[in-house]
């Protein structure tokens, strides 16, 4: 199973990679990562259908916002799951990703417990 | 009998004062006894009892022997001596006659002629010396005349003197009130400035406190994600040796080492940018200090683009820093050209969202592919160094494009800026580096702000 981590710190990378390196080396997870909407978008397009069954995405980034980015994959790819991760929590931002689809919506610092409770319940989903 | 005439009219003219001398109050009420002494002669001359007109004769040579005694003696006197000596002649040749006529009346008959003839003489003398003495009197008056003008003179000139002085005094106290207002005035001005540029300088570190907030909390969440995750790996090392895996445990140390650089790394920057901040509020040291413009420009388009993104949620806006590789360090008082950097790159991001709000108002079906941009640029020139900030807002229509720098100017509204973000940067890189703060503007398209710091 295959999910994007879409942050423009590049540091992200190696957390998320060795947060699930368990995961990783037991097969169970395939990890991306993109550093812009535009690179998330690119990697999504590159197979058809695309392998990425989830992605987790930073609202606050240079040019195309997470948000903008959720509205795309919605419209081109609405069987993808997408999540929000966001230093602001507040309502607003919310509100806006909820409506626009996302499945959930974490705040920074990530609590990377229920991150794995989410993921371990995707890739438990997946097996089966 | 003629004697004691004289004596009056002599005494009479000692009393008058003469030009501008008088006598004294003694002299005055002795020459009045005087004449009344002269009075008293000339009645008992005519008392018809010959022992009486005897004293009389007696006492009349005393009387004019005394005044002439009197004149001639005393310098208070002097100034009537002319007078004394036109009228001597006639006393002593009366006197003369006097005493010939009584003691020998037929003597006086046959020498009557000589002393007609010697009276006449003194008569004409004393016309003479009355003339010669009355030029004089003329002359002392006239002197009393132009004596008594200057003194008028004399006075209108100290009233004058007076007059002015007093003005002089009324104008120095208005002038001294007028200079103490002024003063006061100044010195009120002067507290406002340094109020609204303390209120400036806070009104920036405000606009900076939500962007370093969020700066702050990425290297900190970094600094909290890898130690944690070091933690698992390490109690995942401790399982792979104690299983003997050493190749495993060696991957995981190299993880772990790599972790703990990233954790320093974070740390610092989180720190720098409290640094920064600091250096920001602080008054300004005016100390220059080598700096690497492409950093602090990358530092101040982080700052300002997380700032005005935590204070607006709808705010969007892209932001690109073409840094010149080859950019030399160049002195500069840090804070300040930070200052301008983000007063610069805020207004950026403000116009070119205003631009986006401009286009959704006028229901432009552009409004929602437009996307507010902001490019700060470096750029190494052979003796300078160049930043330039570049928005694609509405522009800076020409009219107004003079009126920018000018301290207050401001286009934003009421409350929303102090107008003095432009004057500042101008005053912070004109004055404060000898370098030049210009802006090219083309309404609809971009504004685009260029400084240029010399190198040395």
């Amino acid at each position: 199973m295959k999910i994007l981590i879409v942050d423009d710190e590049r540091d992200v990378e190696d957390l998320f990679r060795q947060k699930f390196r368990k995961e990783v080396r037991a097969g169970d997870l395939e990890l991306a990562f993109a550093f812009s909407g535009d690179e998330a978008l690119k990697i999504l397009s590159a197979d058809n259908p695309p392998k990425v069954v989830y992605v987790f995405s930073d609202i606050n980034m240079p040019g195309m916002t997470g948000l903008e980015l959720l509205d795309k994959i919605k419209e081109r790819f609405p069987h993808i799951q997408v999540s929000m991760i966001s230093a602001y929590g507040d309502q607003e931002n919310f509100k806006k990703a909820m409506n626009s689809g996302a499945k959930e919506f974490f705040t920074k610092p990530i609590d990377f417990i229920s991150l794995k409770k989410e993921i371990g319940k995707l890739i438990d989903h997946h097996k089966s | 009998m003629e004697l004691s005439i004289i004596s009056l009219i002599l005494l009479y003219y000692l009393k008058r004062p003469m030009g501008l001398i008088t006598v004294s109050q003694d002299w005055n009420r002795l020459f009045t006894s005087g004449m009344i002494a002269a009075a008293v002669i000339l009645f008992l001359n005519y008392s018809q009892i010959t022992f009486l007109e005897t004293i009389a004769f007696f006492a009349s040579i005393l009387l004019g022997g005394l005044i002439v005694y009197l004149v001639i003696k005393n310098p208070e006197l002097h100034h009537r001596k002319g007078m004394i000596y036109a009228w001597l002649p006639i006393m002593v040749i009366s006197v003369i006659s006097d005493v010939i006529y009584k003691l020998s009346p037929t003597f006086y008959d046959q020498w009557e002629n000589y002393i007609e003839v010697s009276e006449f003489f003194a008569f004409a003398w004393a016309i003479v010396m009355w003339f010669n003495n009355s030029k004089q009197r003329r002359a002392l008056e006239a002197e009393k005349l132009k004596a008594l003008q200057r003194e008028e003179k004399y006075k209108l000139t100290e009233s004058i003197k007076e007059q002015l002085e007093k003005q002089v005094i009324e104008r120095t106290a208005e002038l001294t009130a007028q200079k103490n207002n002024l003063e006061k005035a100044l010195h009120d001005l002067k507290a406002t400035q340094d109020q609204l540029v303390h209120a400036e300088k806070m009104a920036s570190l405000g606009e900076l406190t939500a962007g370093i907030a969020h700066e702050i909390q990425n290297p900190l969440n970094f600094v909290n994600n890898f130690s944690e995750v070091s933690n698992e790996l390490l109690a995942e090392l401790k399982e792979e040796l104690e299983k003997g895996n050493t190749a495993e445990a060696l991957e995981l140390a190299v993880d772990v080492s790599s972790n703990l650089e990233k954790i320093s790394h974070h740390g610092k920057r989180a720190e720098s940018i409290v640094k920064g901040m600091l250096q920001h509020s602080r008054t300004n040291t005016g100390e220059k200090v080598e700096t690497d413009l492409n950093q602090l420009a990358d530092e101040y388009l982080r700052l300002s683009y997380h700032g005005l993104r935590a204070k607006d949620k709808s705010f969007t806006a892209d932001f690109k820093l073409q840094a010149d590789p080859n950019l030399p360090k160049i002195p500069v008082i840090h804070q300040d050209i930070g200052r301008v950097l983000l007063n610069l790159i805020n207004n950026g991001f403000y116009a070119a969202a205003e631009k986006k709000h401009q286009l959704k108002e006028a229901n432009d079906p552009l409004a929602d592919s437009f996307i507010p941009k902001v490019t700060v640029e470096t750029k190494a020139l052979k003796n300078s160094v160049e930043i330039s900030i570049e928005d694609n807002g509405p522009g800076i229509p020409a009219e107004i494009q003079s009126k920018i720098f000018q301290p207050f100017f401001t286009t934003k509204p009421t409350g929303k800026g102090t107008g003095l973000g432009l004057s500042m940067s101008y005053e912070i890189i004109t004055k404060g580096h000898g370098g030049k703060l210009s802006v090219s503007s083309k309404p609809g398209l971009f504004t685009k702000f260029i400084i240029t710091i010399p190198q040395v």
